[in-house]
């Protein structure tokens, strides 16, 4: 087991990821009754990733994030609770309503936003950890990005500005094998989008993102380089997304099968329950238990966000500018 | 009675029209064939909301899928369209013109002029636009008042699948830039469309209907709106004369400023923000052309000077109605 977690540290991973997955098993679901409005983007399936990574960071560390964002969210701090009543458009939405799944933002947990323009995110940490390179505070912050957006101008950009000014910015590639329906075999031109590091004079590393333990090791190393003033890395996670690339895709392009086989091979929940209950560390109740508590947890949330309400028409006016 | 067909299946007969006339007419944008690489069906896609759907088979090689690099592929298309190509290129939804503005108005727009008229640059750019998804902020724009602000580019909104075919041909066909803007809300919307290929020339007005008393200038979806404000009017003994402009860039100047002239009010109604809007340009160009026709101050229906709100408690009271559009009507009509 790896040595800087401790059986609270894993008691606390298995919550998040559960949370994560159950959130967006609940959010398919009431998507297919068609309460729920708009686009959403479901996580299920990359839970390891987000939760790796951002066991790493504190409240003072920024995250950006992609449309694909309630997992990086849930990992990073923000509250389901208030983030299920976003969805659902009500006015106790973490951001009132106003922004819904693909805006999801938290600044006080450094969270700067799910992200409706794929690669929007590159740049802006690079903002954060300009900010937190010049007050000296030994923060960081992390772009999650997808193996589309790797493809963007912004990313790019974003990865050679981070090595210029050496940044203590980390760039997360969630390699879940497709952007909507075109295949990552067909849109990244080089064979791993962590090859492209070397070009942009940093370290670049390929990690199983089903693996919690294998993205949590990757993330560490390359956090405390980022604190220690050591620059930017390139991690590449190559994961999968269980649902389609937005709820009501119909995802023909995809193997028959495909998705099942990861499900019962690769899992990551399931991986990590096999691999702590096999020494007996933690036992199988123990997560049982926290699957009742996070099942209660989100059932409730859907509960209230049903009974929220709406903004006022008056909202409609508000919060575009500080002062005008 | 002539064929029924929706906006969207319009824009899709247009293409594969083109595509089947001339071979130099090629698509492209981000999974307008959808599953290249991936291990099951190859057109799985046909855009996101399925608008190229079924051109890849019938029109191979000409039907290319891009990687999420707007500003490569739409100045790709730019380069292609110098090079004896007539690319369409989707930029998937207005909103993205963030990242690939560059390619559009200080590349394509230019050349003509800055290359002292020796360049040619027939490149389509359609994308989405457009409130109504629940979409918020980053998704709903409208836009097509910035694109109309740059000389060199030419804008087209149609509002209903008949124009949409017309001028989607006319805008192949035409030897510069053209920004295509597709309503994503119009793509359900059914209408009679001709089975032959036929064009709707750039610049001309259609009015819509006719009447006496107020002129209303709509675009894209709002005309359909004004539709109902002008039936419901209509009842109370008002006369309305609706003018679906087509294209903003070419504007039909004329046909507005006649119909002023005769109404002598106007209400304009614009989907977008209000400041330097179409509704503002209108109104502006009104005021100053047919100031001496003018019987009551000209009214701006539009969005207000806020982003697309997500919830749609909030989304329902941004998008200009036709209850607005009676109300301006009334007003102005009313106005002594
Ligand atoms: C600039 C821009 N271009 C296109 C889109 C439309 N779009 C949204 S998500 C997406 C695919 C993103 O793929 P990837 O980066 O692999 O993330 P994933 O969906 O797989 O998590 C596309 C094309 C967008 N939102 N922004
Ligand atoms: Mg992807």
């Amino acid at each position: 087991m790896s040595e800087t977690l401790n059986r609270e540290s894993l008691l606390e991973a298995y919550r998040t990821m559960r949370t994560i997955r159950e959130f967006e098993e609940r959010v398919h679901n009431d998507f297919a009754t068609g309460e729920i409005p708009g686009f959403v983007h479901l996580y299920a399936g990359e839970e390891a990733s987000a939760t790796g990574v951002c066991m790493h960071l504190t409240g003072d560390d920024y995250i950006a994030s992609t449309h694909r964002g309630h997992g990086h969210c849930i990992a990073k701090g923000v509250d389901p609770v208030g983030m299920m009543a976003e969805i659902w458009g009500k006015a106790t939405g973490t951001c009132k309503g106003k922004g819904g799944s693909m805006h999801i933002a938290d600044l006080e947990v450094g969270m700067l936003g799910a992200n409706g323009i794929v690669g929007g995110g590159g740049p802006l940490i690079c903002g954060t950890a300009l900010a937190s390179k010049i007050r000296g505070d030994r923060t960081v912050g992390v772009c999650f990005f997808g193996d589309g957006a790797s493809n963007q101008g912004t990313i790019f950009e974003a990865m050679n500005l981070a090595t210029v000014w050496n940044l203590p910015a980390i760039f997360v590639a969630e390699n879940n094998g497709y952007a909507e329906a075109t295949s990552s075999t067909f849109s990244v031109a080089c064979d791993n989008i962590a090859d492209r590091a070397s070009a942009f004079g940093m370290p670049g590393v390929i990690v199983d993102g089903f693996d919690f333990f294998a993205v949590h090791e990757a993330a560490g190393e390359a956090i405390r380089r980022a604190r220690d003033g050591g620059g930017p890395t390139l991690i590449e996670m190559k994961l999968s997304r269980y649902y389609g690339h937005f709820e009501g895709d119909q995802q023909t392009y995809r193997a028959p099968g495909e998705v099942q086989k990861l499900r019962e091979t690769k899992d990551c929940l399931l991986q990590f329950r096999k691999r702590v209950t096999a020494n007996g560390e933690i036992t199988g109740e123990q997560l049982d238990a926290i699957d009742a508590e996070v099942k209660a947890m989100i059932d409730g949330s859907v509960v209230k966000a049903k009974a929220d309400p709406k903004p006022a028409a008056a909202d409609l006016m508000t919060d575009v500018y500080v002062s005008y | 009675m002539a064929r029924k067909i929706t906006y969207q299946q319009a824009i899709n007969e247009a293409l594969d029209q083109e595509m089947a006339r001339d071979q130099t007419v090629i698509v492209m944008g981000e999974d307008n064939a959808g599953g290249a690489g991936s291990p099951g069906e190859d057109d799985a896609w046909g855009g996101v909301l399925g608008v190229t759907k079924g051109l890849f088979h019938k029109h191979p090689g000409r039907v290319l899928d891009t990687p999420i690099s707007e500003s490569g592929f739409i100045g790709a298309a730019v380069g292609a369209a110098c090079n004896g190509m007539r690319p369409v290129a989707e930029l998937m939804f207005v909103d993205f013109m963030g990242v690939c503005f560059d390619q559009i108005f200080n590349q394509a727009a230019k050349f003509k002029y800055m290359f002292g008229g020796k360049a040619e640059t027939p490149v389509v750019i359609r994308t989405m636009y457009g409130a109504g998804f629940r979409a918020a902020a980053q998704h709903s724009q409208c836009l097509y008042n910035i694109f109309t602000h740059i000389p060199g580019l030419k804008v087209v909104v149609p509002s209903n699948p008949y124009d949409a075919k017309g001028l989607l041909i006319q805008s192949i066909r035409d030897n510069d830039p053209v920004i295509f803007m597709e309503h994503k809300v119009l793509y359900t919307m059914e209408g009679e469309v001709p089975e032959e290929v036929y064009t709707v020339p750039f610049g001309e007005a259609a009015v819509v209907r006719e009447g006496d008393d107020v002129t209303i200038v709509a675009i894209g979806r709002m005309v359909s709106f004004a539709q109902e404000a002008a039936a419901s009017l209509q009842k109370k003994g008002i006369h309305c004369e609706i003018i679906d402009p087509r294209t903003t860039s070419p504007l039909d100047e004329d046909t507005i400023l006649e119909s002023v002239e005769n109404t002598g009010r106007l209400v304009v109604v614009d989907e977008s923000n209000p400041r330097c809007s179409m509704a503002s340009d209108i109104a502006g160009l009104v005021a100053q052309k047919a100031f001496g026709a003018l019987k009551a101050p000209i009214e701006q229906v539009t969005a207000p000077h806020v982003p697309v709100p997500f919830t749609d408690a909030l989304e329902d009271l941004y998008i200009p109605n036709a209850a607005a559009i009676e109300a301006a009507v009334t007003r102005v009509k009313e106005y002594r």
